[in-house]
């Protein structure tokens, strides 16, 4: 589940100003990403507690959520695990923001051979979906939350970097380029202090698609067990963990995370998918 | 441009890419810390046999093109070398696996042709209450990881109901096609979403040409001018997710296979990521990689069937 | 020979639209506000007014062929039968075989992933009002009439130039053998050698099949040259209607007026060219008078309260113009 398309078709509706399912998005993003900052001093219990006695027992006064094969308490497994469900995506966010604007920048800028051969490297890329670079590193380096953040920023890199250049160039072609020229500013000022904060909206509008492609990414590999360490409480591990509990007719441990997953992508696309389109409006 | 010259460039395009494709497969057991033979042996009793096969297939004691070039070699002819876990060569592997993984391929690429294409076309003709309806459906499904699905799918399914099995890939061929049920649709369903939303857009700017006016006013059935006018020229854009479709097909296998242990060359690559089996993960990456470029190729090769304009010259992107 | 346009006419006109009221989603008032107009058989009849005056949306009315979401209040009738209350049939009938419409930009009224032959014949051979050979056959026959030869039919719309393709569009509006072709600036998207030659093709065949044409244009001078009788349309009404000759030689709205100073002229005498100053009125804005009273040069207090009536010039039943003022302007156009 790469990301796959730069914009992602056909939301305009439910995206229009004001929608309820914006706004819920919204709350929800914030309420997620609370939880993963406050939740160390907000869980009602260590997440590693492992209480056999009590295992798959259901929702209780003491634990709200129940607790899973171990007998750990899920609530605080789900909030501390919002900590690494986030923290992996972030990573990938920032890494491949970073280095794809730097080579989309020198790409458009240089032009030449770089480019070509940048744009080359792009394709190339684009032909391993990002699952499978990550696969093919985890393989190499084994387990761990690095390896498949390293993996998936390289995977996501050529999103932003083909969406950087294409903004540079088109905005080297802007009068006030040419002027800073005359007055003798380096390019590399211009780059970083003109262009840069010109093409930021529409970068950081696809960063927050990314966003949610790439917490499917990790929380999948985390299900393969190649993501988190065993014990890390972390969404994807949850699912991968509650998975027999499941056989045996005990879904609630494995089906919260899952519901976690699939609402936090979905915000996540929602408030990047209207961004997204309020840039492109505002571009017209 | 003639067809021809398009066809060859295209082709010619894509061995390139295959080849540097080949080259980073091969190279990133470079990446790993220590020797090679260390690394492709990591963890395991280190028979001097054992050894002598590693450096054979790899050549380990040539130069690094050479070695490159003869792996190569051996690939084309379709030695991948042997397994590492399974002491086995990977080739017999893969052919043991695959056409169980292809048929649960061809299974969920027959639900996602079906139903995403349906959906988008209901979504852009009708409008209204029933495309809201669609629009907050495909929201979810792309936001739906398939082992998300395929957990819900065979805990409600499966094990809650009873009424499919919930895990193996079943004797005979009816029973292979029960089996496949459910890891064919909780494969198929992030995919149906991404495909409807791809054909609800491309339909809904077919919708807004006027030459679809046009049809109108001149008295072309509603029926026609949504197939001839609004479907024929979505068409490109559907075709060119073709791809896309087939290698998340292929990579999310890995998911699916795993969650109801199927033996095919996704849970095959999962247990070769874990056990680190080199040789297997690199041929089944390799196998995804050139079906993804071989799809994108057909692709590219029936766009001008499609789209007279990109054979005559003119590739203008309205539709 | 048609019948000529003062004698007693037709009873049935082709093109008859009475009191037509459009009110579309987003707007104060309507887009087009009691619209009269009708074309007899065999007429040519032209539609001036400026962008946005609402000429394009009159004549796709013929075709009730109008924007999701508008409201509409009135009758358009061809040949009798009103065409915003038939049914799906009934309308598809209309619109392959009694109304036709030639429009603006050739390159995106075809679909430019079919051929040329397929977009003469989907209409009548979908509605199953001709056969697949038949049509063909008769495509030839239009395409050679409009100056092109069979082997249009199998090129796709990227392989021709663009006065080709709007002759194609002619054609294809011919297909059907109507009674009426709506023709909506068929040459603005066309060069200016192109534009004579279409026009000349368009007359010749109206003449020759013997078909109404309702020519909607902003260029005066076109209009006067082709055309039996006009109707000038601001803000989405009817100003002035009347036979060309006399519209033009002496203007009794002081919009007709303005827009006839506002032409550049080489025959005229030396002096600057009128523009009117000021804007055509907001749609989300109502109206309560005289829709051009803000831009006239004539108006005075009546022109904001009071909607002035289409009344027709003495001894001269057919030039109607909607003005307090019309006596003012009696005898010369003004000097804007």
């Amino acid at each position: 589940m790469t990301a796959v398309l730069t914009r992602r078709p056909g939301l305009s509706k439910i995206r229009t100003a004001r929608s309820p399912l914006f706004l819920v998005c919204f709350g929800f993003v914030a309420l997620v990403t609370a939880a993963a900052l406050l939740a160390t001093w907000v869980v009602p219990y260590d997440p590693n507690t492992v209480d056999l006695g009590n295992a798959l027992a259901g929702p209780t006064p003491e634990h709200l959520l129940g607790v899973d094969a171990a007998g750990r308490d899920t609530l605080s497994r789900l909030l501390l695990g919002a900590r690494t469900s986030l923290l992996g995506p972030l990573g990938v966010v920032v890494f491949s923001t970073l280095a794809g604007v730097a080579v989309g920048m020198t790409a458009a800028w240089r032009g030449g051979w770089l480019d070509s051969v940048l744009s080359r490297s792009t394709e190339l890329v684009f032909a391993f979906p990002g699952m499978l670079l990550a696969i093919l590193i985890i393989s190499i380096h084994g387990e761990g939350l690095l390896a498949p953040v390293i993996a998936l920023s390289i995977a996501y890199l050529p999103y932003v970097s083909r969406l950087t250049r294409s903004l540079v160039l088109a905005e080297r072609e802007r009068p006030y380029v040419s002027a800073y020229q005359v007055q003798g500013h380096s390019a590399l000022q211009i780059c970083l202090r003109h262009i840069l904060p010109n093409i930021a909206p529409v970068v950081l509008a696809q960063s927050t698609i990314n966003f949610g492609y790439a917490l499917m990414d990790l929380a999948s590999l985390s299900f393969l067990g190649l993501g988190v360490p065993a014990l890390t409480p972390d969404w994807g591990r949850m699912v991968f963990d509650g998975q027999t509990a499941i056989q045996h007719g005990y879904p609630l441990s494995a089906i919260l995370p899952c519901v976690l997953i699939v609402l936090t992508v979905v915000a996540f696309n929602v408030v990047g998918e209207r961004w997204a389109d309020r840039v492109a409006r505002r571009d017209r | 441009m003639s067809f021809l010259r398009f066809a060859a460039r295209r082709v010619a395009e894509m061995a390139a890419t295959l080849l540097a494709a080949s080259f980073v497969v091969f190279g990133a057991m470079y990446l790993a810390p220590g020797s090679p033979a260390g690394f492709l042996l990591s963890g395991r009793s280190a028979s001097p046999e054992a050894v002598a096969a590693i450096k054979a297939q790899y050549h380990l004691d040539d130069p690094f093109f050479v070695r490159y070039l003869s792996w190569l070699g051996d690939v084309v002819q379709g030695d991948f070398g042997r397994s590492i876990t399974y002491r086995t060569d990977v080739s017999r592997l893969l052919a043991d696996r695959l056409p169980i993984t292809l048929l649960l391929v061809a299974m969920a690429l027959v639900v996602v042709a079906v139903i995403g294409l349906l959906l988008g076309c209901i979504g852009a003709v009708r409008g209204g209450a029933t495309d809201s309806t669609i629009l907050v459906g495909t929201t979810f499904a792309v936001g739906t990881p398939s082992f998300v699905a395929a957990v819900l799918l065979q805990g409600l399914f499966a094990v809650k109901l009873g009424w499919f099995p919930s895990s193996g890939a079943g004797d005979g061929f009816g029973d292979m096609l029960w089996h496949l049920t459910l890891p064919a649709l909780a494969l198929a369903l992030y995919l149906i979403g991404l495909l409807a939303r791809v054909t609800r857009s491309a339909m809904l700017e077919a919708l807004d040409s006027e030459h679809v006016t046009v049809a109108r006013s001149r008295g072309v059935p509603e029926r026609q001018v949504v197939y001839r006018h609004v479907l024929r020229n979505s068409l490109g854009t559907i075709l060119t997710t073709g791809g896309l479709i087939i290698s998340t097909l292929l990579v999310c296998t890995i998911l699916v296979e795993t969650a109801f242990s199927i033996g095919g060359i996704g849970q095959l690559l999962e247990l070769a990521t874990t056990t680190k089996d080199f040789p297997t993960v690199q041929a089944i990456s390799l196998i995804i990689v050139a079906l993804f470029m071989t799809v994108n190729l057909i692709v590219d090769l029936l766009l001008p069937l499609v789209d007279p304009r990109i054979t005559l010259g003119s590739r203008s992107t309205s539709v | 020979m048609n019948p000529p346009m003062n004698a007693p006419m037709n009873p049935v006109p082709t093109l008859d639209i009475q009191g037509l009221h459009i009110t579309l989603p987003g707007t104060a008032r309507p887009v087009l506000d009691g619209v009269d107009l009708h074309v007899a058989a065999g007429e040519t009849v032209a539609l001036v007014g400026e962008s946005g005056s609402g000429k394009t949306l009159t004549s796709r009315s013929a075709l009730n062929l109008l924007p999701p979401g508008a409201v509409v209040d009135g009758a358009v009738r061809v040949s009798g039968q009103d065409v915003l209350t038939m049914n799906a049939d009934q309308l598809r009938a209309v619109r392959t075989s009694t109304v036709a419409m030639i429009f603006q930009d050739p390159r995106a009224a075809l679909n430019p992933l079919r051929r040329i032959g397929d977009f003469l014949t989907e209409s009548v051979t979908l509605t199953r009002s001709m056969g697949q050979a038949d049509a063909t056959a008769r495509a030839t026959e239009l395409l050679q009439a409009v100056g092109l030869d069979d082997s249009a039919l199998h090129k796709y719309p990227g392989q021709v130039s663009g006065g080709m393709l709007q002759r194609v569009m002619i054609a294809a509006a011919l297909m059907g053998d109507p009674v009426l072709l709506l023709a909506d600036e068929p040459t603005t998207a066309l060069d200016v050698t192109t534009q004579a030659e279409v026009i000349a093709l368009l007359a010749e065949l109206r003449e020759r099949f013997g078909t109404g044409l309702l020519f909607v244009t902003h260029d005066l001078d076109l209009a006067a040259a082709i055309s039996d009788r006009v109707y000038v349309m601001y803000a989405g009404r009817i100003v002035e209607s009347g036979p060309a000759e006399v519209l033009f030689a002496q203007p009794r709205h002081p919009y007709t007026s303005a827009l006839l100073a506002s032409t550049p002229r080489l025959d005229a005498p030396q002096g600057r060219l009128a523009a009117i100053d000021g804007q055509p009125p907001d749609l989300r804005q109502e109206l309560h008078g005289c829709p051009f009273a803000a831009r006239c040069p004539l108006a005075t207090e009546i022109c904001d309260q009071q909607i002035p009536e289409a009344l027709p010039a003495p001894g001269l039943p057919h030039h109607q113009a909607a003005c307090h003022h019309t006596d003012r302007l009696e005898g010369s156009p003004v000097d804007a």
